[in-house]
């Protein structure tokens, strides 16, 4: 039976908040933890399946034109190869993210170099990949293909636009104001297992083991591509070894596995490279970004300005969406934004680690600090100044809104030094010391959401959706979730996920799981507790469970009288989107040291304060935290894409010289959650959280180096050559 | 990554033996041969696994050094307590090298001979002299950030990218090697790596069929003993600049400052001027100044690494500064 519930209104009765469980919230492990550290949960690529071959993608090794001959000839009589498909179906660039449907096919018209134009498949993974080197290909080369942004004219991006009062008016008029522009390099997800499929068809039907966080609009991408009714294709992703956006949408891996499974009538299993995975998935597009802001003389804005360059493939519809918090964080009643897409053909821009404001954040929060000290003020006072009310664009009343109480907080638990002071104002040795702050947000996004929770006649429950867990802990609090709403401890509470014969959760993106799943989840055991309390004879919202027993003493497993209880939970968003901006807000505090003859940076200790809605399980909730710092700091001081000039080929294609950060560049990291309950943001009043810990915070840090050494970089990441090149000389 | 035939040596003379032919390796830790091989730039037709040669051993020389086996691990020497107590800065700069289970693996001669981490030769879809003579160097008008700023030459802009072999440049430590007549020679370090030239496939002095046995270090000579490595992240990345120094004081003065460098070069650069210009003056930043001068003299950029310019005169101030303040 399926329970379908659309929120068009705030929820402020908190519902979670009656039950008696008491394990909402609670930091436990995650429950797949011990499986994970010990090897045993299976990953996409490492199934046992018999008779599996194994295929290579060959990659364009020109930037754009035509794949004219492929010499299949040339490898077929090499030791144990079976095929080259080269099949029209093959996708040559990953999905989007919530694409729902295929790709760019037709593999031989080739756009960037890298591209995937053909699968060899062999015995074995060796065999393959050496005739995947020594296949012999002709192209048709279509020479002079735009490479870097300013190449071209780049495209506006209308829905983007804003212009309200007059900025250049206000700019002239205003007691203080800065006018500066800020680079961002491009990012890759760099998540541990790389892409990998093993793709299974049995003459009808087609199972693929993925490496995939949407399943809901995977499976959709997947039967599209290959030309197969949904209903017979199968996909699975039971764990994932992390994703950041790079497994939004389906890959070449699964389609190229998919469609040779179908033509040999075997198994095929296709692992990316980890230069393939650089190469040919998805890339965070570099950004320009100029901010004009206009203060009068109390430090409040008349002004804000923020336009932004990105860019991508032709055919791509996907543009960085760097002003996404910039409309609503700041006041300001004349606006100006703009963001424009050129389009050039390096690999695919898409979804990284909080698309839009990774890089958005930093860029916005270097321009507020340059502004406060333009003024003279405390940063952490001008960002308090400029809180608006209601969104200064739409009008929108905001859902929950924590930035103040993240700010003071934040601040007071670092130590914050409110000033006022001049920059180069502590050195202890070779190093200058100093510190930096900013805000941080990102949108809070829900989709629709199902699950299916069964209470089992022996009083335990079962959750299965086609949710997946990429790390996050998704399997942990939806077992909490279903364990608070029905009295059970979550050990007795089994989730399963990352099965397209389980109901279509939300997928993993944009912070979005918990919220959107959960929601499902919690919709279900509604339904669930309304049938029990009838039968207990008790109104639902009077009927306390916990440890599987009603307040009045019946066991579950009475009430349940033997036989299994379904109920399928189906969330939606609903009107609500329209009628609020919802939004988690924070701030970062940052303590950095930078080497007055090398220009090193160094970060001493970092502390995050969040508010995001309702906190599931504070040990997870602090995890994502940490993660998204982390991800602060190498956006800050280390991670770039570098583009070959000639070619557009990704260069930095592996992890020794794509520089995400290691241990020793990460500190201990605080976290302080400050919660709240949004009753707009999702009936259980969660919001997205994993991003939100890397929207904003390299600022803190860039903004630190200028304190202590006096070095003002427009540039991420800040490595020490531009350290150097702008550090004032001692 | 092509097929090959594995053979495992027992004893020098069949390590020697096997890697004759043509395209025939020795393989220790394979730490970077195995990563070459996978991306086909190095595609041997016979491996020798030289591991079970017995050339592990690390043991005192008559003459008060020490002499380190061509397959002890980078981890065996950087914690052995005569590296520790009397060359401290080869300790200090294997540990500033890769991470802690590349270093279980990596041995001694590997690393010698571990080949440049330029993008372009990584690549074999791109043109690379070093990898592909005559292809082209891909690097030149491309993306050159690591790359190097003295002793290029238009073919070849690459690095050595090691930090091991700049502590043991500074040490004045040699190179033993064996051939395939048997017969055995001893090379500087300083004299082990080659500039590119107009023959940039060429990294070091080994002639093929050619096996490194040990490494010597001459008796130790104490001083302060320093390595400083900058780089873009705290561990694990290649040295975008470094410095091995080993710099004694007396009265004020300098009475040594051995200097070699890394990150700068095709080798491990030593330029014996510097030590020359140092020697009998007290540390001053004009002085410091002048042994930069010396070592930039014919310094020249390629725009991106054109930082590695005032990046390694900052860093030698450092370094300097540092050792004169202790050596004081
Ligand atoms: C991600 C990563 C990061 C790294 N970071 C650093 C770093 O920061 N600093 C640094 O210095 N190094 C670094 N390294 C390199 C590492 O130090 C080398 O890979 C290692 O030292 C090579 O030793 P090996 O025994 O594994 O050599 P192998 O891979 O086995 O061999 C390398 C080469 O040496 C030859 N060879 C090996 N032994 C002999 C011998 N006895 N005689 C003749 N030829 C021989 C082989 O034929 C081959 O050509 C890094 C490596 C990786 C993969
Ligand atoms: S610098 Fe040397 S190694 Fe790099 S591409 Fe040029 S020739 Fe090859």
């Amino acid at each position: 039976m399926s329970v379908h519930f659309k929120q068009d209104e705030p929820d402020t009765s908190n519902r979670l908040d009656d039950m008696k469980q008491g394990v909402i919230g609670a930091p436990l492990p995650r429950v797949e933890g011990m499986a994970k550290v010990t090897g045993t949960a299976p990953y996409a690529a490492e199934y046992p399946v018999e008779n599996c071959a194994e295929g290579v993608l060959v990659t364009s090794t020109i930037t754009r034109g035509e794949v004219t001959r492929i010499d299949k000839d040339s490898v077929l009589s090499m030791p144990g190869v079976i095929a080259v498909i080269d099949d029209e179906r093959l996708i040559t660039r990953p999905a989007q993210g919530t694409a729902n449907e295929a790709p760019q096919q037709k593999p031989k018209s080739v756009s960037y170099w890298g591209q995937p134009i053909a699968l060899v498949v062999a015995e074995t993974f060796e065999q393959a990949r050496d005739a995947a080197k020594h296949l012999k290909v002709e192209y048709r080369e279509d020479e002079g293909a735009p490479l870097s942004p300013d190449a071209v004219e780049p495209e506006e991006q209308e829905g983007e636009t804003v212009h309200q009062g007059d900025l250049a008016h206000a700019m002239a008029q205003a007691a203080h104001s800065v006018d500066v522009t800020f680079t961002t390099k491009g990012h890759s997800s760099a998540a541990m297992e790389p892409h990998a499929a093993i793709a299974q068809w049995d003459g009808e039907c087609l199972t693929v083991h993925a490496s995939l966080q949407m399943l809901n609009y995977n499976i959709t991408e997947l039967a599209d591509a290959v030309g197969l009714a949904e209903s017979k294709v199968r996909l699975i992703s039971r764990f994932v070894g992390g994703g950041f956006g790079s497994k939004l949408g389906i890959s070449e891996d699964v389609v190229s596995a998919s469609l040779a499974a179908m033509q040999l009538g075997r198994p095929v299993r296709v692992v990316l490279s980890r230069q393939q995975v650089l190469q040919c998935i998805m890339r965070r597009s570099e950004t320009t970004q100029r901010f004009r802001l206009a203060a009068d003389e109390n430090g409040r804005l008349t002004g804000f300005g923020h336009e932004a360059l990105v860019s991508n493939l032709p055919g791509e519809s996907f543009a960085e969406p760097v002003l996404q918090s910039s409309h609503f964080l700041y006041a300001g009643q004349n606006r100006e934004l703009m963001l424009k897409l050129a389009r050039i053909h390096r690999m695919t821009a898409g979804s990284v680690r909080a698309p839009g404001e990774a890089v958005g954040m930093p860029a916005l929060e270097g321009a507020m600090d340059v502004l406060a000290r333009k003024i003279g003020i405390d940063p952490v006072e001008l960002r308090l100044r400029n809180i608006p009310e209601d969104n200064p664009e739409e009008g929108l009343p905001f859902s929950s809104h924590k930035l103040a109480e993240c700010l003071r907080q934040g601040a007071e638990a670092f130590g914050w030094d409110p000033g006022p002071r001049k920059p180069r104002h502590t050195r202890e040795g070779e190093w200058w010391v100093g510190t930096g702050m900013a805000s941080a947000a990102r949108v809070h996004n829900v989709g629709e959401a199902r699950a299916r929770v069964t209470l089992k006649a022996d009083g335990t429950a079962l959750v299965e959706t086609d949710m997946t867990d990429i790390g996050t802990g998704t399997y942990t609090i939806l077992a909490q979730i279903a364990g608070e709403m029905l009295g059970l401890d979550p050990d007795k509470v089994l989730v399963e996920l990352g099965d397209t014969r389980h109901p279509r959760g939300s997928g993993s993106g944009g912070s979005w799981g918990a919220a959107s799943t959960g929601s499902a989840v919690y919709v279900a055991c509604t339904a669930l507790r309304e049938e029990l309390a009838r039968r207990a004879g008790i109104a639902e919202d009077e009927l306390d469970l916990s440890n599987g027993r009603t307040q009045t003493g019946q066991t579950l497993t009475d009430l349940l009288g033997g036989k299994d209880m379904a109920r399928e939970g189906h969330y939606e968003p609903g009107d609500i989107a329209a009628d609020f901006t919802a939004s988690g807000f924070g701030a970062f505090f940052a303590q950095v040291r930078v080497n007055r003859f090398t220009g090193e940076t160094r970060v001493d200790r970092m502390l995050g304060a969040f508010g995001f809605g309702r906190v599931l399980n504070h040990k997870t909730a602090r995890s994502q935290c940490i993660g998204g710092i982390t991800w602060s700091i190498g956006a800050a001081l280390t991670e770039a894409l570098e583009f070959d000039p000639r070619d557009g080929h990704l260069v930095n294609c592996d992890l020794a010289e794509y520089h995400v950060p290691v241990n020793r560049d990460v500190p201990d990291l605080e976290v302080l959650m400050v919660e709240e309950r949004d009753p707009a943001a999702s009936p259980i009043q969660a919001k997205g959280i994993g991003e939100l810990g890397m929207c904003g915070g390299a600022a803190a840090i860039g903004n630190a180096i200028f304190d202590a050494s006096g070095a003002r970089i427009f540039d991420y990441p800040m490595t020490p050559d531009r350290v150097l090149a702008t550090m004032p000389v001692d | 990554m092509r097929p090959f035939q594995y053979d495992r040596a027992r004893t020098l003379t069949d390590a020697v033996q096997i890697t004759q032919g043509e395209d025939a390796m020795a393989i220790a830790g394979g730490t970077n041969l195995l990563d070459l091989m996978k991306l086909q730039v190095e595609t041997p037709g016979k491996l020798a696994d030289i591991n079970r040669v017995g050339l592990g051993e690390i043991a005192d020389t008559d003459g008060g050094g020490l002499r380190i086996g061509a397959l002890a691990t980078n981890t065996a020497t950087a914690v052995h307590p005569r590296v520790r107590a009397d060359y401290p800065v080869l300790s200090r700069a294997i540990l500033a090298g890769a991470t802690q289970q590349l270093r279980n693996k990596a041995t001694t001669g590997g690393n010698l001979c571990q080949r440049t981490r330029c993008y372009y030769f990584m690549n074999i879809d791109q043109p690379c002299n070093k990898r592909e003579p005559g292809s082209g160097c891909g690097a030149l008008d491309g993306i050159a950030k690591l790359h190097a700023v003295l002793g290029a030459s238009g073919e070849c802009i690459a690095t050595y990218p090691g930090d091991m072999a700049v502590a043991l440049s500074a040490l004045d430590a040699s190179v033993e090697i064996t051939g395939s007549d048997g017969m055995e020679r001893t090379i500087p370090v300083r004299d082990f790596h080659c500039l590119p030239g107009d023959t940039p496939w060429r990294d070091n002095v080994l002639e093929p069929g050619e096996i490194i046995t040990a490494v010597t270090l001459p008796a130790p000579v104490g001083g302060t003993q320093l390595y400083r490595k900058v780089r873009e992240r705290s561990s694990y990345a290649f040295a975008l600049v470094s410095v091995a120094a080993i710099v004694e004081m007396q009265d004020g003065v300098f009475t040594r400052a051995d200097l070699s460098f890394g990150g700068l070069a095709h080798k491990p650069w030593h330029d014996p001027r510097i030590a020359q210009a140092l020697v009998g003056n007290a540390p001053s930043a004009q002085l410091f100044d002048r042994a930069a001068d010396i070592l930039l003299e014919e310094a020249q950029g390629h725009g991106e690494n054109d930082f590695k310019i005032p990046l390694a005169r900052r860093t030698l101030h450092a370094v300097l500064e540092q050792a004169s303040e202790n050596a004081a």
